[in-house]
């Protein structure tokens, strides 16, 4: 009979905005066991997870370590109780090396000063007892993506951590990294430690993990041993329904070049270069795809094309107008939209009503006002035409945005960008966060307006869905193109990861074949 | 019911709850502090209705506060924090009486009209200079517009001192100001005056203004999230600078307009008159809504006329009222106050909906 070292009993959660996220859940793990989270996006995973390492507070339940029930209210208790967390968004400090984050808040001292040494030796003890390869003195920010996984790990280990949640580790990996930290997970359940494992995708949940838990829509809908248990029957506990998504497009009819950027560079304030010296074009009725491990310029891009970053030298034209120096409203009126990644901070004014956010960038344009005043009729029928066309679910058109569930507010910003008619779309990953239904409707869109005649660039760190949106697609390293695949179906996502990770690379006259100038 | 209503509703009952907090320890304090506590409270309470003459002060003691309140709520909804109101306030009322005692050959009309534009000039200008620095070179607005009232202050001084005096009065005041160019007192045996009328007129414009117009959906999108304005292709600089003269034109309106209503002579000499500041907290209760101004200004004025009844017919002093204003505005401006009142009601109201789908 295997021991139960987690039991969380009847966990129910409301959020300030009446979203109930988590419903009566209940979760038990045993030890020395990788157990899966599973649930599509905005099932309640990371909420269930933060109650249990203390960044929420339950509205009722109770959670039981070990046969004892605890009280969690911050990150530090949860610790105590030896609960770490890996989140998705890495808490490092950059500047700082692998050994003294790993030491953080925890410094060895000797006569009253930071031990330097001490606090290598810990982080190498951990190092070689997990098997975890990372040299302790090297800068974190010179780490890849992969590697900073690492010592969040080490961090969670060093302090003690017996049960291990990793909040959807794979999201930022390759799929040669993924392979490595599975062998490392594996290893460590070995040791008798135990991982909460949340995700989504079934085949690495297969092969990865012994049992799991299934959440939909904020309750727990099953349990199951995996290997009782086929990706079918998986998908529909999850999904609830028994397709797997797959999305209907025709071939594109790419036309001429619509967008162009010309040896593109951009430079940071730190004096790092981001993107260096780019060059591509997207084409009417295509959908490029820009793949790639976060952070290697792709954000940077799609800021400088928008107006929101300005850029060191090259030329970015839109219908062969040149865009340096014009102010957003400038380039928006040339027919760009901008899907922005951070839907928080740019895509909408949370305490403001559905109705503020969709016309954000046409209030001021004629139709619009009557004299001196807005003429709320028109607007009103707008707002309303577009909660309706975008299915977004709302008590009125004046509800505020942060009450709605991170899907419909994508839709907001969706019902937005692409109800303006656009010439150009920087779609920045689009449906990060969001539930299947959202995302299976905003990808509809986007291939509805290629249909149009849209230009447009999807960035993604989501591999299946730049493969399986794309048109044609390049691969990102380190601020360069590193390969350029004019029909995104045939490569598969190994080779990707090659490209991804800097290991192969195109020859430049390859490259160049996505600048598409005459 | 939705979360939104509970909201909503949650606010308005915060501020009630909020007031009557206030009153009730200061209630407490009145009760240790007098001899007579019941006579005392009597007096504050009803006290401002008892006399036409105090009615009359009610509405007096608005008006400067509709302005300034009306001020402070543009550029506070374009999270402007500009604090010019106070210097705004005074140099409006100065130069608008320097113009009004210099041309004592003109009409009525034409004076006060000019005399009132002068003073929104004035004010303009003051809110221009903390504005100009925060927008080309990121100086805080809070810091600036502080110092900017030393010196503005200084200024009204030097022009008092050295170009209106009348060295006749006896005291550090101005020659007075022409009878035409005051404003009319409407009512026999009262001495409140149209002032209040252009005050409520000026507040009701602002509403407007700020809801119904391209340019307030601009600053109110700027004030709700900045980045995502800029994002939208509103130009962030603009708004700023834009409601930081406009408030602080409205400011030195008022200025003028009290100046020509209730005085017959400059006489603040080395001191502010303070409605500049009080104008943040009839802000604060008007949760930045110029139509809710003249309510916040009114319940204010009157609670400064009770504490002046009080003080007559009892031995609190005048100034407890500050501890009461220094209350509300905690508990009002107090976000978290009363938040796990207001979380265990959307709770049980999720829950109930949540009940009530399942049922179906």
């Amino acid at each position: 009979m295997p021991e139960e070292i987690l039991l969380m009993d009847k966990i129910t959660k409301v959020y300030p905005n009446g979203f109930v996220a988590n419903k009566e859940v209940t979760l038990s793990v045993n030890k020395g066991e990788i157990h899966a989270l599973m649930g599509e996006n905005g099932a309640g995973k990371s909420t269930l997870m933060k109650i249990l390492f203390g960044i929420e507070q339950a509205e009722e339940g109770h959670i039981y370590i070990k046969g004892q029930e605890v009280k969690i209210g911050n990150p530090l208790e949860a610790i105590a109780h030896g609960v770490g967390m890996v989140h998705q968004h890495f808490m490092l400090v950059p500047s700082l090396t692998v050994a003294e984050n790993v030491v953080l808040g925890m410094e060895p001292k000797k006569n009253g000063l930071f031990d330097f040494e001490e606090a290598v030796r810990i982080t190498q003890e951990a190092v070689d007892k997990y098997n975890l390869k990372v040299d302790p003195r090297s800068k974190v920010e010179d780490l890849p993506v992969g590697f900073k996984q690492k010592v969040e790990i080490i961090k969670a280990l060093v302090r003690g951590a017996e049960i291990l949640i990793l909040d959807e580790p794979t999201a930022v990996l390759t799929p040669q990294e993924t392979k490595e930290l599975f062998v490392e997970l594996k290893n460590l359940r070995d040791q008798g430690h135990t991982i909460v494992f949340i995700g989504h995708k079934l085949n690495e949940i297969k092969e990865l993990c012994d049992r799991m838990t299934v959440l939909r829509l904020g309750k727990s809908v099953g349990k199951a041993n995996i290997c009782d248990i086929t990706e079918q029957e998986m998908s529909r506990m999850m999904v609830g329904r028994d397709v797997i998504l797959k999305l209907e497009k025709t071939p594109a009819q790419p036309k001429e070049a619509v967008l162009k950027v010309k040896d593109l560079k951009i430079v940071a304030d730190s004096g790092k270069t981001i993107v260096n010296d780019i060059s591509f074009s997207v084409r009417k009725g295509e959908i490029l795809g820009v793949a790639g491990v976060e952070g290697n310029g792709q954000s940077q891009i799609s800021e400088a094309i928008t107006g929101l970053l300005s850029y060191q030298n090259g030329t970015i034209t839109v219908n062969d107008v040149d865009i340096k120096g014009k102010k957003i409203r400038q380039i928006r009126e040339l027919g760009v939209s901008h899907v922005s990644e951070d839907r928080m901070t740019y895509g909408v004014a949370a305490t403001s009503g559905v109705k503020d956010n969709v016309i954000s960038d046409r209030y001021y344009k004629k139709e619009f006002n009557k004299g001196l005043l807005l003429d709320n009729k028109k607007i009103n029928d707008l707002t309303d035409r577009l909660i309706k066309e975008f299915l977004i679910k709302c008590d009125d058109r004046d509800s505020a945005v942060k009450m709605l569930s991170g899907g419909n507010m994508q839709k907001v910003v969706v019902a937005r960008e692409f109800s303006g008619n656009p010439k150009v779309v920087i779609a920045n990953q689009p449906t990060r966060g969001i539930d299947v239904g959202a995302t299976e409707f905003i990808r509809k869109r986007l291939v509805e307006l290629r249909d149009e005649g849209a230009a447009i660039l999807l960035i993604s760190a989501d591999l299946n869905e730049v493969l399986e949106l794309s048109d044609s697609l390049i691969v990102m390293n380190e601020g360069k193109i590193a390969a350029y695949i004019p029909d995104a179906s045939a490569i598969d996502d190994m080779e990707l990861g090659e490209y991804m990770l800097g290991v192969k690379k195109q020859t430049p006259e390859e490259i160049a074949r996505v600048a598409y100038d005459k | 019911m939705t979360s939104k209503q509970i909201e909503r509703r949650f606010e308005v009952f915060k501020t009630f709850v909020a007031i009557l907090l206030a009153l009730g320890l200061a209630f407490i304090v009145i009760s240790l502090v007098s001899e007579d506590p019941v006579e005392a409270i009597k007096a504050f309470l009803i006290g401002p209705l008892q006399r036409k003459s105090r009615i009359s002060n009610i509405i007096e003691v608005m008006t400067p506060l509709i302005f300034t309140g009306t001020a402070i709520c543009i550029m506070y909804q374009a999270n402007q924090f500009n604090m010019v109101g106070e210097g705004a306030f005074l140099i409006g009322a100065n130069l608008c009486t320097w113009f009004v005692i210099s041309n004592t050959t003109w009409s009525g009309l034409p004076l006060q009209v000019v005399g009132i534009l002068i003073g929104i000039l004035a004010g303009v200008a003051a809110a221009f200079i903390p504005a100009i620095l925060k927008v080309k070179f990121k100086a805080n607005e809070v810091v600036s517009s502080i110092m900017m009232n030393y010196i503005l202050l200084k200024v009204s001084d030097y022009i008092l001192y050295y170009k209106m005096r009348d060295v006749a009065s006896g005291q550090q005041s101005s020659f007075p100001i022409p009878k035409q160019a005051q404003l009319s007192r409407p009512i026999p045996g009262m001495r409140l005056h149209t002032g209040i009328i252009i005050a409520v007129i000026v507040a009701v414009l602002m509403y407007f203004f700020i809801y119904r117009t391209k340019w307030g959906y601009s600053i109110r999108m700027v004030g709700a999230n900045e980045n995502f304005a800029k994002y939208s292709g509103i130009s962030v600089l603009s708004v700023a600078m834009a409601t930081q003269l406009i408030g602080g034109g409205i400011a030195g309106m008022g200025g003028a307009v009290e100046m020509l209503g209730r005085y017959d002579r400059f006489i603040w000499y080395g001191m502010q008159p303070g409605y500049g500041f009080d104008g943040i907290l009839v802000g604060v209760l008007a949760k930045n809504n110029p139509l809710l101004v003249p309510i916040a200004a009114f319940f204010l004025a009157y609670m400064r006329t009770g504490a002046d009844a009080m003080n007559r017919v009892s031995d609190v002093p005048v100034e407890f009222v500050d501890v009461v204003q220094g209350l509300i505005i905690m508990f009002v401006a107090a976000e978290m106050f009363l938040s796990k009142y207001k979380h265990k009601l959307i709770v049980n109201n999720a829950k109930k909906e949540l009940a009530e789908k399942e049922d179906k």
